[in-house]
């Protein structure tokens, strides 16, 4: 792959509290899903959720080069990046089971988290319409002479989609500075992705508009944190729009209630060996971290999410007047209700 | 208190929010020349082509972008070319630009005005010459304006610039050319105030946009026969200004709404409902709708003719309304 050259040689300068801190987030938000999963199974969870379990790496690698006044556009398939950016797990668990103190209010749901405190502009329930929302964001991050950049996440389906091509186009004509990284899990909801996708994907139709594009193992932490660095070095420095496409792979179904029985197991079998948080376990090991300390962080991790659910699961729902605020400001949003 | 024209009134209202706040901005297709219709005419020499931003021919992301930016600090005013086009940004207006600040619960504001040049415009048929105001009405989060004299059009585009919420802004193709007094100094008309534009006792005629000029002529022709016909041209229709309309109909106890758009399921239904639903008994008549059949726009002027609401339709109507068949 493109990227092999410029990920840093295995084991010998690996800057080992880094890693720590990204398998405790990797652990974090694999804990979160879980959680959430078996939420959903409580009747917690009231809306779908589409877990991101198996894909951790793709959000820890590219979310650990933005800053915290960096922008991110996330999708359906979100709780990764937006844990990633920053947002705190107990909103995000309260706006899952749609509770007062919820990253929205309870207003969103899974698909609709945005925390706007770390820059986490939403995730959206329509495939691949953040696209140009994120391509905007940076036009207005350009317009305003800031320095700040876009990290715009979307899944391998949404390349089928026009808003696509048409908010490549756009960032590339105007120079904007934002990250696209395509996270290609190989399926499209029950499709198998290039069984309905033309060509070679997400990076091949990035360069046919010359903007530079990455191959990368999206499970492969190291890989990904080192194109995600280069590339958003270059966009900060004014370089243009980038692409990263990050194969990986979805581990759970596609929502938290698909089972997913169009795949064959042996095929989830052998993914499941490249799963991206033993690899990092493997990595620390080898480095000569202790296994106790590997636990320690995985307990920690999980722990801290248990008191999430728990402290959710406990919170009121939000005030009935709620449904009737931030609407807009001009207009009676009752008028006419009853 | 100036002559200026209905185009003009909205280049003017521009350049002078553009002014006033460097965050306002201005994107579509072809604007850097002035726009298709010249309504950008000297904006991108005074403003820059950052500012006066040519966009590429993809609506869908002309308005999706307009959503980034407006929730990323800046106040975008969207050119979508003809109101047609609008609906390639479908999904961008109504899934996102009006629904992100309530579904994020409350951390978002989009605030950013869609110019939608709106309506009959002799042989544009049936993809250049919409009127879909109801369905933008239809959407919570959105504000639709319809202006339609100079001075409202100056007055409108620039309230809806400082609006927090996304404004659609219909304006009525056929305008452009016409002329009013516009005021010299700042002139901000606030949304969702109506118009009386015509004060009469014997019914209330409620309409908007182009149609406004079709009913002058109507209550004109009606004077003559001794009928008085109020005319409110809503200038905003969400939020509608019902106080207005409610009031006179409760001093003319009869309603007429006129509209360009498709009769069926269009804006003037709501207005019709709700006057009924008011004031039903207070009513010497039938609440009456006026618009265009449900069917498409034409080309040839004898077809295109076949759907517009002519003055001699309105005058009609109100007669039926005052005869005591009709109470
Ligand atoms: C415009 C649109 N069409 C269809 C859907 C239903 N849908 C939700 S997620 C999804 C699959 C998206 O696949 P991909 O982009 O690869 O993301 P992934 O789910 O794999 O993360 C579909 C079809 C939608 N939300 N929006
Ligand atoms: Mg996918």
């Amino acid at each position: 792959m493109n990227a092999s050259a410029a990920a840093p040689s295995r084991g010998s300068n690996l800057d080992l509290p880094r890693l720590q801190e990204a398998y405790h987030l990797m652990q974090r938000i694999r804990s979160f899903e879980e959680l959430a999963v078996d939420a959903q199974k409580e009747g917690l969870v009231l809306g779908a959720i589409h877990p991101s379990i198996g894909q951790e790496a793709v959000a820890v690698g590219v979310c650990a080069q933005l800053r915290e006044d960096d922008l991110l556009l996330s999708t359906h398939r979100g709780h990764g990046h937006t844990l990633a950016k920053g947002a705190d797990p107990l909103a995000m668990m309260r706006e899952l089971f749609g509770r007062q103190g919820g990253t929205c209010g309870g207003k969103g749901g899974s698909m609709h988290i945005a925390d706007f405190e770390v820059g986490m502009l939403g995730a959206n329930g329509v495939v691949s319409a953040n696209i140009p929302i994120a391509a905007g964001a940076a036009h207005a991050i350009k317009l305003r002479d800031e320095d700040r950049i876009v990290a715009c996440f979307f899944g391998d389906g949404a390349i089928n989609r026009g808003p696509f091509l048409e908010g490549l186009n756009w960032a590339k004509v105007f120079n904007l500075p934002v990250l696209f990284i395509c996270e290609d899990n190989a399926f499209s909801a029950t499709t198998r992705t290039s069984s309905m996708t033309a060509g070679a994907g997400a990076a091949a139709r990035a360069r046919s508009l010359d903007i530079p594009a990455e191959e990368v193992d999206g499970n492969d932490l190291l890989e990904v944190e080192a194109v995600a660095k280069q590339a958003v070095e270059s966009i900060r420095a004014g370089g243009g729009p980038r692409l990263l496409h990050c194969h990986t792979y979805r581990m759970t179904g596609h929502t938290a209630a698909d089972l997913a029985a169009y795949r064959p197991q042996e095929e989830v079998e052998e993914r499941r060996k490249t799963d991206p948080i033993q690899r990092v376990a493997r990595l620390l090991r080898d480095a000569g971290v202790a296994e106790a300390e590997l636990d320690r962080l995985a307990a920690d991790a999980r722990a801290e999410l248990e008191q999430a659910y728990q402290v959710a699961k406990d919170s009121p729902w939000p005030d009935e007047t709620q449904a009737f605020a931030d609407v807009q400001d001009v207009g009676d949003p009752r008028e006419r209700a009853f | 208190m100036s002559k200026t024209t209905y185009i003009e009134a909205g280049r003017r209202a521009l350049a002078e929010e553009m002014t006033r706040d460097p965050m306002v901005w201005a994107v579509g297709e072809d604007l850097g020349r002035g726009g298709v219709f010249g309504q950008y005419k000297g904006l991108v020499e005074q403003f820059g082509p950052d500012r006066i931003s040519d966009a590429p021919i993809s609506e869908a992301c002309i308005m999706g972008a307009a959503v980034g930016a407006a929730m990323a600090g800046t106040r975008p005013v969207v050119e979508m070319r003809f109101a047609d086009f609008a609906l390639c940004a479908t999904d961008e207006l109504v899934n996102q630009a009006a629904k992100a600040r309530y579904m994020f619960g409350g951390q978002a504001r989009v605030p950013l005005v869609v110019r939608q040049p709106m309506g009959i415009w002799r042989s544009s048929a049936a993809q250049h010459s919409q009127s879909l105001e109801a369905w933008y009405a239809h959407i919570p989060g959105l504000v639709v304006v319809a202006p339609s004299t100079p001075a409202d059009n100056l007055g409108l585009l620039k309230s809806s610039i400082r609006c927090d919420d996304p404004v659609v802004y219909l304006e009525h193709k056929n305008l452009w050319p016409l002329e009013g007094d516009v005021p010299e100094g700042e002139h901000l008309v606030p949304l969702g105030k109506a118009d009386t534009v015509r004060e009469g006792r014997d019914l209330t005629i409620v309409t908007w946009s182009a149609q406004r000029f079709t009913c002058v002529e109507a209550a004109e022709a009606l004077a003559q026969e001794g009928v008085e016909a109020e005319i409110i041209d809503l200038r905003t229709l969400w939020p509608w200004d019902r106080d207005q309309v409610l009031s006179s109909v409760e001093k003319t106890r009869r309603l007429l709404v006129v509209q360009e758009a498709v009769s069926v399921a269009g804006f003037g239904a709501e207005i019709a409902a709700s006057v009924a639903e008011a004031l039903h008994p207070l009513l010497a008549a039938p609440v009456k709708r006026l618009g265009a059949p449900r069917v498409p726009v034409s080309y040839a002027p004898t077809l295109e003719n076949q759907v517009r609401v002519t003055a001699e339709a309105i005058v009609a109507a109100a007669k039926s309304q005052l005869t005591p068949a009709a109470a």
